[in-house]
């Protein structure tokens, strides 16, 4: 008996840390996006002679996004109170319906992505796009991570059930994509209400 | 078909001249002889399993001084190119280099000196003495630290595989300014290959700093509060914490470098909308902090050497640690000193200008300390002290050429010249090179637990001292004089002639220090019977917990985990006695391969970037992937050493250490000199020459 309690405050000091470490790769990875906003602040008015974000972007669109990414953030986070709980059927549920929001923001983004670039506005014709597709396609490509994680550690849990390092994993995928969520909110800010103000 | 598989790879883009090709016989000359050599002596598998795979931060740690130890030589042969071209190429005579080669050999000088000496040595020591110093007995993940490490290794493969697969290196400086770093104006592979060591190597850094702070935070023994953590740790605190900030900076900037190359975008072009001043500012708001990363760590080491071996405790320590925060917080606020010439503005210059200034009080209050706390000490002599007095002198020199720069007019005049060059040497040489020597042979009998010669490190760092100054006082005068930096040629009505002359002969003096280095290791070696230590670990009388191990420590660290009460926590354990241990059950990591794997595939992934070969980076990116998801979600990465055991290993490792303790040779013995050396290794080859010993491996 104390033996494991020895080895579980081991195991919940490891699981601090590990926390903690997260947190801090998370700013890591803001520090990136912020970077990537500066140079789209910098860039955004060197059209070359192109189309400005006013006429190339579709409110509408970009709302839906939004939209669709908060409701999966919000579903991320009752499937954390269910996984804390322990209720392994909630949480593949819960997670299911965040993964297929997450991509359904995916599709969109990549259709605007097409639509962009079969008229012809692609990262190659300024500046201005240059820094639109690098800082949209670097959150979209973090999103992608995001799916895939989440898919891989729901087969994990099929598989082994919902253990205390599952969780672990699982809060950690949680933060990462809150923190993707925020990441978007900037984005539509200062990218797409920022055309249009 | 062709392009599907190799990519923009060449024949004909092989090294064909000399000096090239000097390189690439010697690296595939020396890895086949290594490999040769492990598998005749059947070390192979102990080399995998013992160190390559291994996650005890001391054995990565000690991977890290020889991969800089390597590289240390590498740049610095670079170094002796540059000066004999320079010291020669005068007015008809053009010296032996094409001025294309001479831009390649100063880029990869500063690229090379920089990530893999500089950062290599400050990264192999925070990974020994961190935890041992905080009292833990690893890290808080063993192994992103593993990953780090190796990644590390993936850059130094990426900076010099043009020697292998040909291409060129980088001709563009060591920052690859744009718009010349662009296709346009570079449109070979260097810049790509600069760009690829740059980023898996830099990734691995802020994995490896993110790590050090974790451990830092969250693992410090029970009783060591913040303020009572010793100045070193403080240091490599201070210095990992700029690191997770500046460095994804690096990362971003590079990847939106390579996408200009090779996606046609239009971040940093001439045309487009592209600004090629956004690049200059991002690179330096990473380059500028980068330094004090660097200095840090070795602010810390000063710390604790000082107050070692003056015999009484840091004068201020409070002061000490303000200095450092102080130094790296004023840090991120400076970069643009790097090109007051830009054309920003008065006010925008004014502000850097007064900034850097401003930085220079930090630094001063920490020197201050440090000279407070010989005043009344009983200083000691010996070689890390030494270290520490040629720190002083020659870093308060670059620290004063570096006020001057700051003052915007006075930049005007010299941007761009040898005076800015040999300021940053006396900083960078002065502070973070000495740093990492005083560092060495400090901690070196913690290392081995054998003492370093004393005779051959005092010469030694008298050539260093005197190399330095023959050859960068010169370098200043010439800045003074209008000779511009990177010049490969001049005219000889400049009459500059002789003072490059004497820079080389400095050069050569610098060359003989490392060789005295080198020496200095062998014969320590050769003596280990007189030279062991015999303290049981403690050689300095030191006051910090590192010493409160043995010397090489357990795999563990600490049998039991110190209480810890005071700032100089082992002192105070002196002064109260120390107790008898009772032993615990230790939890360790194991070790594992995945870093390496990783490391493999991401150098793949990067050389196909470089040379364009899209089903490579396809296969290595999907290899990151699957290893990592694996390692993910292996579960049993521990195990556990019963405190029966831990007693079995404590009795061994005295027994060990009391058998060893009698073969320590008399003090009559004396220590080798240089002469003495020189004849052993006469002997000892001819000695096997008589034998014919080599029949038996």
């Amino acid at each position: 008996m104390v033996e494991h309690d020895v080895v579980s405050h081991h195991q919940a000091e490891a699981n601090d840390r590990v926390m903690f470490g997260f947190w801090v790769y998370l700013m890591t990875d803001l520090l990136m996006f912020s970077v990537l906003f500066a140079v789209y602040a910098v860039l955004h008015q060197n059209t070359a002679g192109g189309e400005t974000g006013r006429q190339l972007f579709s409110l509408p669109l970009a709302l839906t996004e939004t939209l669709l990414l908060l409701t999966s953030s919000f579903t991320c986070g009752i499937a954390m109170i269910a996984a804390r709980r322990g209720n392994k059927n909630q949480v593949l549920i819960w997670f299911g319906i965040t993964f297929l929001l997450g991509l359904a923001f995916l599709g969109l983004e990549l259709k605007e992505f097409s639509t962009l670039i079969n008229e012809g506005n692609t990262l190659k014709s300024n500046a201005f796009l240059s820094s639109f597709f690098v800082l949209l396609g670097t959150h979209g490509l973090h999103i992608t991570i995001g799916l895939l994680w989440m898919a891989t550690t729901l087969i994990y849990i099929i598989k082994r059930g919902l253990n205390s390092s599952m969780v672990r994993k699982l809060t950690m995928l949680s933060l990462f994509w809150h923190f993707l969520d925020i990441v978007w909110i900037f984005i539509f800010t200062i990218v797409y209400l920022g055309a249009f103000s | 078909m062709k392009e599907f598989l190799v990519g923009k790879l060449n024949w004909s883009d092989l090294p064909h001249d000399w000096v090239m090709f000097g390189g690439t016989a010697t690296f595939i000359l020396t890895f086949i002889v290594a490999l040769v050599v492990l598998i005749r002596t059947n070390k192979l598998k102990w080399l995998w399993n013992e160190w390559l795979t291994s996650v005890d931060p001391k054995k990565i740690g000690i991977m890290y001084f020889i991969s800089g130890g390597v590289m240390l030589l590498r740049g610095g042969l670079d170094v002796l190119l540059m000066w004999a071209q320079q010291a020669l190429s005068s007015g008809d005579s053009r010296g032996f280099l094409t001025a294309e080669h001479y831009q390649e050999i100063f880029t990869a000088h500063g690229n090379i000196m920089v990530f893999f000496v500089a950062m290599a040595f400050i990264f192999g020591l925070i990974n020994y003495i961190v935890p041992l110093q905080i009292g833990a007995r690893d890290l808080a993940s063993p192994f992103l630290n593993t990953l780090g490490f190796w990644l590390f290794i993936g850059g130094i493969v990426m900076v010099n595989m043009f020697f292998v697969f040909g291409g060129h290196y980088a001709a563009t400086g060591w920052l690859a300014v744009a718009p010349l770093s662009g296709k346009e104006f570079s449109p070979g592979v260097g810049v790509d290959y600069w760009i690829w060591s740059l980023m898996i190597s830099g990734i691995g850094t802020t994995l490896g700093a993110i790590n050090f702070i974790m451990t830092i935070l969250k693992m410090r023994a029970p009783g060591m509060k913040l303020l009572k953590m010793p100045l070193f740790t403080w240091g490599s605190l201070c210095s990992m914490i700029m690191a997770v900030t500046v460095f994804p900076l690096l990362t971003a900037t590079l990847f939106l470098v390579y996408f200009d190359r090779v996606l046609g975008t239009h971040f940093f072009t001439t045309l487009g909308g592209g600004d090629p001043m956004m690049y200059t500012n991002l690179i330096w708001m990473w380059g500028h902090p980068e330094v004090y990363v660097l200095i840090l760590p070795a602010f810390g080491v000063f710390s604790e050497v000082v107050s070692t071996f003056s015999r009484k405790p840091i004068a201020s320590y409070k002061s000490a640690v303000a200095g450092m925060i102080g130094v790296s917080a004023f840090a991120l606020s400076v970069w643009l000193h790097h090109f007051f010439t830009m054309g920003a503005g008065a006010d925008v210059n004014a502000f850097f200008g007064i900034m850097t200034m401003v930085i220079a009080i930090p630094t001063s209050v920490l020197v201050f300390n440090w000279i407070a706390t010989m005043y009344k000490g009983k200083i000691k002599f010996d070689t890390p002290m030494l270290w520490f007095m040629g720190f002083v002198a020659i870093f308060a020199i670059g620290g004063i050429t570096g006020v001057m720069l700051a003052i915007p007019p006075i930049d005007f005049q010299l941007h761009n010249s040898l005076f800015l060059v040999a300021h940053f040497h006396s900083t960078v040489i002065g502070g973070v090179l000495f740093g990492i020597f005083c560092a060495i042979s400090y901690w070196f009998p913690k290392f081995t637990g054998i003492r370093l010669n004393e005779r051959i490190g005092k010469l030694a760092f008298w050539f260093w001292v005197i190399g330095f100054c023959l050859s960068f006082i010169p370098m200043y005068v010439l800045g003074f004089m209008g000779a511009s930096r990177r010049l490969d040629h001049y005219d000889a009505s400049t009459g500059w002639q002789p003072l490059f002359i004497l820079m080389f002969i400095g050069g050569l003096v610098i060359a003989i220090g490392v060789a005295m280095q080198l020496a200095q290791i062998l014969a320590s070696f050769i003596q280990k019977n007189k030279l062991r230590d015999v303290t049981g670990g403690d050689p300095w009388n030191g006051r910090t917990l590192e010493w409160a191990t043995s010397s090489p420590p357990q795999f563990y660290n600490f049998t039991v985990i110190p209480q810890v009460s005071s700032v100089d926590a082992y002192w105070e354990m002196k002064q109260q006695g120390i107790q008898k241990p009772v032993y615990e059950d230790i939890h360790m990591p194991k070790n594992t391969a995945v870093g390496i794997y990783i490391s493999i595939y991401g150098t793949l992934a990067s050389f196909a970037f470089v040379w364009e070969i899209n089903w490579i980076i396809v296969v290595s990116i999907i290899g990151i992937i699957v290893t990592f998801i694996r390692r993910a979600f292996t579960e049993d990465s521990e195990y556990t050493i019963t405190a029966a055991e831990v007693q079995k290993l404590e009795e061994k490792r005295i027994k060990k250490s009391l058998e060893d303790d009698k073969h320590k040779a008399d003090d009559s013995e004396e220590e080798m000199g240089v002469i003495e050396l020189v004849k052993f290794i006469i002997n000892f080859v001819l000695n096997i020459i008589k034998n014919k010993s080599w029949r038996k491996w």
